[in-house]
């Protein structure tokens, strides 16, 4: 069974799944980021307290969040197919992996930054620094080591869903489970791609875990 | 010109038990190159009363004026700017604990637009200047406590500032490492000309460096003037609660214990600053009055810089010269207080 074009189409599930988690991470915090921020900022004892648009952000992040990632999948597909023309294949699931992916983000840069000593965002304050100042040199900064360990986190989950979109063709490793080991029953491509998943999510654990310990200066 | 004034500040917090009122109807006037010492327990809201100085808290009546200047009428930007001008210090230092010394030292210069190369150089000799010129590179977790407040100094003096507010910038430090900061902040005040105004809990800090105070209670200021004469004559019942809890009066009471428990007459505490300290007035009264008085303790205690003596006197058991004697210190500008076998000092 381990023929040449089984071993290539599993390097391909490979490149497929890294290809989908690492652009889907990318594409989540260029959106949840900047909607942690604001999330952070907004809310009643942030920098620029407003009820309306923290509550505007809170309640998408909340109903996107509660929306099983199987449904949203199916839910997006015709924005998908809008999108990109075409609603299978690991580029079309990316655009479900990033609609799910950036209120996940958005909550965990909001946790990290009000980690952040508000005594130095004070401090920050009486020397006359203003918000933007403060988000970019205060939080994002001292705030470091939480979102590595936060981006680590958002990979192994959008790994997990990327897993997941295989159940509606979206490739990768989850895809070639589905097809070789639920529909045709053979188990083994089943484990190996089941193994490779979680050797994927160990590495990317380990090098994110590595990062935030080697640039925390706390200790 | 008054450095900073405060005129009428009120400000109430609003909570979920209702609104706490803060601070109530405090006015105070700090003049250049005072280190003024504001002083009160816990609660007292004079951590709030600092924050009004550079509108960390905005009051909810009241103005604040820096240099004659209103800050309720400026908009945010030109607040900023003034702020760059008043530096503060924290308790807990509140450093960047994910940057090195030196751009702690530069990241006020830095938000202000100074290129890195200049800041660097200026962060330089500020750490000359609070005496740490080995630890440029060093992290802030890797400094203990009274470095850590020895780096905030330097940081908070990076935009050349006219004022300096602690908030309990030696609280969280032990006696001897406080000594040391008290030290440095004098120099600044003094080199530098650097209204300070100095947030605290304890009564030796104000003492050591203060040339002014006020008294905090409950929001309110109970009690304000020079240090030395709070000091000899404390009006109000916290500041002389306060005074008692000064570590050295502790000392003190111990010592007026021994002798109450060794002799048994009448004795009288007597003060005296600089100025009568040149005339034996003791030797003087004794040949006048033809009479031995007994001396039971004699000390010298520098306060703000001015050096304040204190004696105790014990008159003999049968003396009837007693009033005449103390007519006579009276007269020579000389504090006096009775002290009754078992009175605390």
């Amino acid at each position: 069974m381990w023929t040449p074009e089984v071993i290539a189409m599993i390097g391909k599930g490979i490149v497929e799944t890294i290809y989908m988690t690492l652009v889907s991470t990318a594409l989540g915090y260029v959106l949840g980021l900047p909607m942690g921020v604001l999330l952070c900022i907004t809310d009643k004892d942030g920098l620029k307290p407003n009820k309306v648009i923290y509550k505007i952000f809170d309640i998408i992040a909340n109903v996107v969040r509660s929306i099983p990632f199987l449904i949203l999948l199916i839910l997006l597909i015709p924005f998908t197919r809008f999108l990109l023309g075409q609603s299978y294949g690991s580029t079309a699931t990316i655009v479900p992996l990033v609609a799910a992916a950036t209120p996940f983000i958005a909550r965990m840069v909001e946790s990290s930054l009000k980690e952040v000593d508000a005594g130095v965002v004070e401090a920050a304050k009486s020397m006359g620094a203003g918000t933007f100042t403060i988000i970019t040199k205060v939080l994002l900064v001292e705030g470091k080591t939480s979102l590595i360990t936060g981006v680590t986190i958002a990979i192994g989950t959008i790994l997990g869903y990327s897993a997941m979109a295989g159940a509606v063709g979206g490739g990768g490793l989850g895809d070639i489970a589905v097809r070789y080991g639920y529909y045709r029953y053979q188990t083994d491509i089943m484990f190996t791609t089941v193994i490779l998943l979680i050797l994927l999510v160990q590495i990317f654990q380990t090098i994110g875990m590595f990062i935030a310990n080697r640039t925390d200066k706390r200790r | 010109m008054s450095e900073i004034e405060l005129l009428h500040i009120n400000k109430t917090f609003e909570t979920k038990e209702g609104h706490v009122q803060a601070l109530n109807d405090v006015s105070l006037s700090i003049e250049t190159g005072d280190i003024y010492g504001i002083i009160g327990m816990s609660g007292a809201g004079k951590s709030t009363l600092v924050r009004c100085m550079n509108y960390l808290e905005i009051p909810s009546e009241g103005v604040v004026k820096l240099q004659g200047e209103e800050l309720s009428g400026l908009s945010d930007r030109e607040l900023r700017k003034k702020r760059e001008k008043v530096g503060m210090i924290f308790q807990h230092f509140n450093l960047l604990m994910q940057k090195n010394v030196i751009d702690n030292i530069c990241f006020p210069l830095l938000i202000q637009g100074v290129s890195k190369k200049d800041a660097e150089k200026r962060a330089v000799k500020l750490l000359e200047k609070v005496g740490m010129p080995d630890k440029a590179k060093a992290f802030p977790s890797q400094l203990s406590g009274g470095q850590k407040q020895r780096v905030a100094i330097a940081r908070a003096l990076a935009s050349e500032p006219k004022i300096l507010l602690c908030d309990e910038a030696t609280s969280a430090l032990d006696p001897q490492t406080t000594s040391s900061i008290l030290e440095l902040l004098k120099n600044i005040n003094r080199e530098l000309g650097i209204t300070i105004v100095v947030i605290t809990h304890q009564m030796s800090v104000v003492r050591q460096i203060c040339n002014k105070v006020a008294i905090m209670k409950e929001g309110q200021i109970v009690e304000a003037g020079s240090t030395l004469d709070i000091f000899n004559h404390p009006k109000s019942e916290v500041a002389r609660e306060l005074l008692r809890t000064d570590v050295d009066a502790q000392a003190e009471k111990q010592v007026i214990q021994e002798v109450n428990d060794i002799t048994g007459g009448s004795k009288l505490r007597i003060i005296y600053s600089e100025n009568s300290a040149f005339e034996p007035v003791i030797a003087n009264m004794i040949l006048k009055f033809n009479e031995p008085v007994n001396i039971l303790k004699a000390a010298t205690k520098n306060v703000a810089g001015v050096a304040k003596g204190e004696m105790i006197l014990e008159f003999q058991r049968t003396s009837d010269k007693k009033d005449e004697m103390k007519a006579y210190l009276k007269e020579r500008n000389i504090e006096i207080e009775e002290l009754d076998g078992r009175e605390e000092v």
